[in-house]
């Protein structure tokens, strides 16, 4: 494996950089929401972040409903039908 | 001078001398076909009507308004770069099969009545078929067969429907069809197979993951879209399809997470992309309705380039399930490169073509003031994001490296994928240009400072999730294992069915067989060769008893039975001379 040329994220420093990358923006786009005018249909689309917590939320939820209530019920052997 | 000829016959016809050619005059014509009968398409006005009469009908084969033509267009452009994808592929197979598909849709668009639209119709079906036929494993034909199966139900409940539909309203012309009586919910369930809806969607990520390398990339174009047409034609405002909607936005997310096969992965969320779909059918306004014909356009650029991105993926390792790929960005880069923009544009970043069409549903749903519509959506917004956006790339280019060094996808597949990629940031960047060949006028502006900032915030915290998740080890870790779906129903189902047959109707035959023919039969053909002789015995017994010195009844009784069975009867014999007796006596 030595003789291969070393790729970018072969290096933990640069997947650092694409966390902090990510956290950084985050943290932008929250700022940022108090300099937008907002013109929304809902009541909850006024909150401060409702799109970010929700976004956050649904996914979490997502996951782990998948994880532990689907998986459970649907997981079969691959030779299952056959 | 021809002044036009319909898509359709272009390509089915077209697709026919496809096997009588070779090298490069075959790439060549196959180039070709779309390019022509596009050049055609853009000089016909709308409005264009075609009409025969026939048996008393008037068949329209060719009608062309707005809403065909968006279809019509995207359905040409795809076509084109599905050949590109598979040009080097040398399949004949795949590619009459794929221009017949492509052609078939075109067919549905245009189709001004109900005769034409249902020949087409299926004519997709059976095309379709062979793409994955093509590929020529015992999984594939077996997924073949069942997506036949499937496919010619919702043929047969559409074509019912259909028929009762032209006796209820004596003409066979294709327009609003609205939901109002049998006929009507046996078209919108035929229709709704075919968009695979809730329940009746699993022939999709049944059948598609098992098609060649390039037929999934015309199979995700066609099949649903050409029913998403259908439905906006003949079912807009249906308030049933808004809810329809809803829920295929909203399940196949939790299927995308725990799913293995990345290409079954893009069929989960293929089926949520129609559901914004069908949302903006049922929600029937000119807004939702432009935003349903934008997102399909918009919709089979990308999906067809996550799809192109996998078949390179597959093409070059053999492998499409996540726990086999991982590390592929460094010897696939360009691959990588076109899946993410795939990838951003399915999860509607802002700059990529799904930002500017599915926001138009989403916001005809807050129009309307659908609130837990409107939630739901949004939630399937994040959660596509979460299984398309970032499973997709990340479990095949980057992930734990699977230690695969390939060569780069072959230049004709990076070709197609680059030219989809281009679209998908096109649309994005320049979103008139979709917005001008939209069924009715837009006023609707995509980037505003808030939308644009929410919907940033809405993605981005939902990577914060996947990445969390990931980090933490709580992300469900790819296994090898299969999930099952509603099509365990008729696939454990069937089989039960079949064993019931079996055992049942089986063990019926054997019983009636036993009991007919091993014993009343036997029964009766005893009773009949034995009766007479019997008796016989019964009434001559006493005369008999008298005239002959009968040593004991049972052997005159044995040799009457075996006289009366071979028809040799002492009382004919008898007889016999008695009438030859009297005849001579006559005589003489």
């Amino acid at each position: 494996m030595s003789t291969e040329k070393k790729h970018i994220f072969d290096n933990p420093k640069n997947v650092k950089k694409v966390l902090f990358g990510l956290f950084g923006s985050l943290v932008l786009l929250l700022c940022l929401e108090p300099f937008v005018h907002k013109h929304s249909y809902f009541a909850w689309e006024k909150w401060f972040g409702f799109y970010a917590i929700y976004g956050f939320v649904a996914c979490v939820l997502l996951v782990l409903a998948a994880k532990y209530v689907l998986r459970p019920l649907v997981k079969r052997e691959e030779d299952y039908y056959d | 001078m021809i002044e036009f000829i319909p898509p359709a016959f272009i390509y089915i016809l077209g697709a026919l001398l496809v096997p009588l050619l070779r090298g490069k005059v075959k790439s060549a014509y196959m180039l070709l076909l779309p390019l022509i009968s596009f050049f055609f398409l853009i000089n016909v006005q709308v409005g264009t009507v075609w009409e025969i009469n026939f048996l008393g009908f008037d068949l329209v084969p060719f009608k062309v308004d707005r809403l065909s033509l968006v279809f019509a267009y995207i359905f040409h452009l795809i076509s084109l770069v599905g050949i590109i994808y598979t040009i080097s592929f040398k399949s004949d197979l795949e590619y009459v099969a794929g221009l017949v598909y492509a052609g078939s849709a075109l067919g549905v668009v245009f189709a001004g009545d109900l005769f034409t639209f249902f020949v087409f119709w299926e004519m997709l079906t059976v095309s379709a078929l062979w793409l994955i036929w093509a590929r020529r494993t015992k999984a594939s034909q077996a997924a073949g067969f069942r997506y036949l199966m499937v496919h010619v139900f919702g043929g047969l409940v559409l074509l019912a429907g259909i028929i009762m539909y032209i006796s209820e309203q004596h003409s066979i012309s294709l327009g609003f069809i609205g939901l109002h009586s049998p006929a009507t919910y046996c078209i919108f369930i035929g229709m709704g197979i075919n968009a695979a809806w809730p329940l009746l969607h699993t022939w999709l990520p049944d059948a598609y993951p098992e098609s060649t390398v390039g037929g999934a990339v015309f199979l995700s174009a066609f099949t649903t879209k050409t029913a998403v047409y259908a439905l906006a034609r003949t079912f807009p405002g249906t308030e049933e399809l808004i809810w329809i909607g809803a829920v295929m936005t909203a399940f196949p997310i939790f299927f995308a997470v725990i799913e293995n096969d990345l290409r079954r992965v893009l069929s989960y969320s293929l089926i949520n992309q129609v559901g914004f779909m069908m949302v903006g059918i049922g929600i029937g306004t000119q807004l939702s309705i432009n935003g349903t014909a934008a997102h399909a356009f918009a919709h089979i650029l990308y999906k067809s380039l996550l799809f192109m991105s996998m078949g390179a993926v597959m093409f070059r390792t053999g492998k499409i399930n996540a726990t086999d790929l991982g590390g592929l960005y460094k010897s696939m880069p360009w691959t990588a490169l076109f899946c993410a923009i795939g990838a951003a544009s399915i999860s509607a970043f802002p700059l990529t073509s799904g930002f500017v069409s599915k926001s138009m549903v989403i916001d005809a749903a807050a129009h309307g003031h659908m609130s837990i519509i409107w939630l739901a959506l949004v939630f399937a917004s994040a959660g596509v994001f979460h299984h398309s956006g970032i499973k997709i790339p990340f479990f095949a280019f980057f992930s734990h490296d699977a230690g695969h060094r390939v060569k780069e996808a072959p230049a004709s597949m990076l070709i197609a994928m680059g030219i989809a990629a281009f679209f998908c940031i096109f649309l994005g960047v320049y979103p008139k240009f979709l917005y001008s060949i939209l069924p009715y006028p837009v006023d609707f502006v995509p980037y505003t400072a808030s939308h644009v900032l929410f919907q940033l915030q809405l993605l981005m915290f939902s990577a914060l999730a996947f990445t969390l998740l990931l980090l933490s080890g709580i992300y469900p870790a790819e296994i090898r294992a299969i999930n099952i779906d509603t099509d365990w129903f008729y696939r454990k189902g069937g089989r039960l069915f079949y064993q019931v047959m079996d055992k049942g109707l089986n063990a019926v035959n054997r019983t009636v067989e036993r009991v007919f023919i091993g014993e009343f039969l036997v029964g009766l053909t005893r009773f009949v060769r034995e009766l007479p002789g019997k008796l016989l015995a019964q009434i001559c017994w006493p005369f008999w008893k008298t005239a002959f010195d009968a040593p004991d009844k049972k052997t005159i009784s044995e040799n009457l039975l075996k006289r009366a069975q071979s028809g040799f009867y002492p009382i004919g014999i008898m007889g016999l001379f008695a009438a030859i007796y009297f005849s001579l006596l006559f005589l003489l």
